[in-house]
């Protein structure tokens, strides 16, 4: 299983760069994760995104969709792209530590 | 990634659900991934973008061989609704919004919706009969121009 040094901790990872160790996880890891998918720094927004994720992956197993976090009121589809740009499921799904999202939408 | 696809521009040319939410689904997914995405109707494509219709899009019982139906039992009254709810419940537990919601959905996420000249002229329709998600009224040409450099895809 590939690694990945990521601030100051080694990560496992995929091939394509998710966590598979989520206890591996922390918010300096979270960081630099961003940075790598070239967010140079998270906002409250971002950790809004990233929390609700983790918990509703908590409680359900699954990745929330898009559309899931628009209804809950976290954030807005809208302002969703602009604070992770080029592909925002993938992106906040990586930073908060959770495999790819396997959802059509 | 070498052969990343960056743009896609989209054709929807059917009506019904079954026609508009294939193509809704790609532009939605390309932007997901990061790719520029261009939506088109055309035909009875346009449905999906007309503001009164768009809310009452339906699947065809009847000469819709997907449906595994007899014809005789798709054209009794309330078939063709019946069927219509039952896929609208399926879907959104799948997390697939209904067709205004989506067309909402694409756009905030910043996919492009063009109505079709040919057609808006064929059916003496107005901007004024689209919802506001649509961008403008194009014709064939510029659509290409639009497409210029990325993929089409016609659904």
């Amino acid at each position: 299983m590939p690694h990945k040094q990521i601030a100051c901790a080694t990560i496992d990872v995929d091939a394509e760069g998710f966590m598979t160790d989520f206890s591996q996880w922390t918010r300096e890891v979270a960081e630099g994760i961003a940075r790598d998918e070239g967010i140079a720094a998270l906002t409250p927004a971002h950790w809004k995104v990233v929390e609700f994720l983790q918990k509703e992956f908590r409680e359900t197993g699954q990745v929330p969709s898009v559309r899931k976090l628009n209804k809950s009121g976290v954030i807005s589809t809208k302002e969703l792209y602009e604070i992770f740009p080029g592909g925002p499921a993938k992106k906040a799904a990586k930073i908060a530590g959770m495999r790819k999202p396997e959802g059509c939408v | 990634m070498e052969n990343k696809i960056n743009k896609v521009s989209i054709i929807v040319s059917k009506g019904g659900l079954d026609g508009v939410y294939p193509g809704l689904i790609m532009a939605n997914g390309a932007r997901l991934e990061g790719i520029e995405a261009n939506l088109f109707f055309t035909f009875f494509g346009l449905d999906a973008i007309i503001t009164k219709r768009m809310g009452r899009i339906k699947v065809a019982t009847v000469g819709n061989p997907g449906m595994h139906m007899p014809t005789i039992l798709g054209m009794l009254p309330g078939m063709s609704a019946m069927a219509t709810a039952m896929m609208k419940r399926t879907m959104d537990k799948i997390d697939i919004p209904p067709v205004p919601e989506f067309i909402e959905m694409v756009s905030d996420a910043g996919c492009k919706l063009y109505a079709c000249k040919a057609t808006v002229d064929m059916f003496k329709l107005k901007k004024e009969d689209f919802c506001p998600q649509v961008d403008s009224i194009i014709n064939v040409g510029r659509f290409y121009e639009l497409a210029a450099g990325g993929h089409i895809i016609f659904t």
